[in-house]
């Protein structure tokens, strides 16, 4: 085999390891131990950070990209793809997670912006991102810039499953919108939205955004997730809501099993009962303009 | 012949591999039903079990959850199964005991062979059977590194199994319902004797 023929970080390897994610959950873990159990539990994939969402709010101050060394050590503990974060804009923290093994990168408005103006310029990369998106525009605009996921943003490590709800009734809503009109109308959408015409056109086409979708930002408990499935959500990432909940295991493979089963209401029943005292949530109204994570991105 | 195939729909690439079912049945001429499979009940009915890609660990976790180890396991029927799939037919896997793999096919495997996401690749590879190469898609893929007798190889990659075939089960360590080409989904119903 001629090594010249081979193809490495193209757009289908980038999407197809997003359609591989599909029907899962994405765990947050902060260390090798809490990687374990969600593998344990059934996770498709985990988030390797430094802090949980909320607890970057609690601590305050600039977030950023966890240590080199923690990702090591959760890529080392776990044969399911380590994903990480990077800073909206920050294009060499993705560099850096991209050496380290990362499978996916997640450029993040759970950390701290690095760039008001550029997000970073994913189609460098070989690996696949996953981006935020709070509506159509912003989906298709990421894509545009070469995301191979978008996961609804919702506002993370708040336990509140209201943001969350918003984005994706948003976007879908947004897409149902598009069925019945014609590609010069669809252009013209595309232009209110800020969005590439082709990219619009497609998802028209298509019926559904043009990469994998998965919902994030809130989900807490095994009804949150079956809630986000049957919206239409390919699957689910869960931050804080498992490892500050009381009974981790427990409530990881309550997790999986409501995303397996979200329209069966007997199983996510089954898989809700006993599990303890879930993260303490957060009423969206209660923060700070300041405070709220998802504005930023655009 | 009309077919039924169910493809398993725990986790993974579901759409895509019942895409892929319809647009070779639609070029064999053939009435295909193709659906997604979440419960042991659904299998023995069926011509052909689909074990898509996705996350080894995860589907076999659910597999046992939702006690269809042994409806599969006891299918007679053609079984399609790539990547996570093919990990899960094997009979063993080596240096990993997170999981009990199938023992549909007498192989030992290596998950993520190639190693991580950004060792992903396309490569044009000769399949058996085919006249001409295959575009394959591998993402953190497995290799078999030794296949039963009696288990046919059809791919090799690098010195590497990345398709074997035994009586009505073919697994593969690529997705062949990411490329564009069918040949391998048209191969496999004729040989089952759909189209």
């Amino acid at each position: 085999m001629k090594l010249e023929e081979l193809r490495f970080g193209t757009e289908l390897l980038k999407r197809g390891f997003a359609s591989m994610q599909k029907g899962g959950v994405i765990m947050d873990v902060t260390n090798a131990e809490q990687a374990v159990i969600a593998e344990e539990a059934g996770a498709v994939a985990v988030m390797a950070l430094e802090r949980v969402p909320a607890d970057i709010r609690k601590q305050g101050g600039v977030a950023r990209m966890a240590d080199p060394t923690k990702i090591a050590e959760i890529i080392d503990a776990v044969s399911i793809p380590v994903m990480g974060k990077a800073r909206i804009g920050h294009f060499v923290e993705a560099q850096v997670l991209e050496s380290l093994g990362v499978d996916m990168i997640d450029e993040s408005e759970v950390l701290t912006p690095a760039d008001e103006q550029y997000h970073i310029d994913k189609k460098k990369f070989k690996v696949p991102f996953v981006c935020g998106a709070r509506d159509l525009g912003e989906a298709m605009r990421r894509i545009g810039e070469g995301a191979a996921m978008i996961r609804t943003k919702g506002e993370a490590g708040k336990g509140n499953v209201v943001e969350a709800v918003r984005h994706m009734r948003n976007i879908m809503g947004e897409i149902r919108a598009l069925s019945g009109k014609t590609d010069q109308e669809i252009i013209a959408r595309a232009r209110e939205l800020e969005a590439p015409a082709e990219l619009v056109i497609e998802t028209a086409r298509m019926g559904r955004l043009p990469v994998v979708n998965f919902s994030a930002g809130g989900i807490a408990t095994p009804c949150d997730a079956a809630l986000m499935m049957q919206l239409g959500a390919d699957g689910v990432f869960v931050g804080s809501g498992i490892f500050l909940s009381q009974n981790p295991h427990k409530v990881a493979r309550a997790i999986v099993e409501a995303v397996n089963h979200f329209d069966d209401p007997g199983r996510i029943a089954e898989a809700s009962r006993d599990l303890g005292e879930p993260m303490k949530g957060l009423d969206i109204h209660l923060l700070r303009e300041d405070e709220v994570l998802q504005k930023r991105g655009w | 012949m009309a077919g039924k195939i169910g493809v398993l729909a725990l986790q993974g690439d579901v759409s895509e591999h019942i895409h892929a079912f319809q647009e070779a049945g639609s070029y064999l001429g053939i009435p295909l039903e193709i659906f997604p499979v979440r419960g042991a009940d659904q299998i023995a009915r069926l011509d052909a079990l689909v074990i898509p890609g996705g996350e080894s660990t995860t589907i076999c976790r659910l597999i046992d959850k939702n006690s269809m180890r042994d409806a599969i396991s006891h299918f007679s029927g053609g079984i399609f199964a790539t990547c996570a799939g093919m990990v899960l037919l094997a009979s063993s896997i080596i240096d990993d005991d997170r999981f009990r793999p199938l023992g549909l096919l007498d192989i030992t495997v290596r998950r993520n062979a190639f190693g991580r996401q950004k060792d992903s690749f396309e490569a044009d590879i000769a399949v058996r059977g085919l006249d001409t190469p295959f575009h394959a898609v591998f993402i953190r893929a497995p290799v078999a590194i030794s296949a039963g007798t009696g288990t046919e190889v059809i791919a090799e990659y690098n010195g590497g199994i990345v398709g074997v075939r035994r009586g009505r089960a073919l697994a593969l360590a690529f997705h062949p319902e990411l490329s564009r080409d069918r040949r391998i989904h048209i191969d496999f119903l004729k040989r089952l004797g759909i189209g």
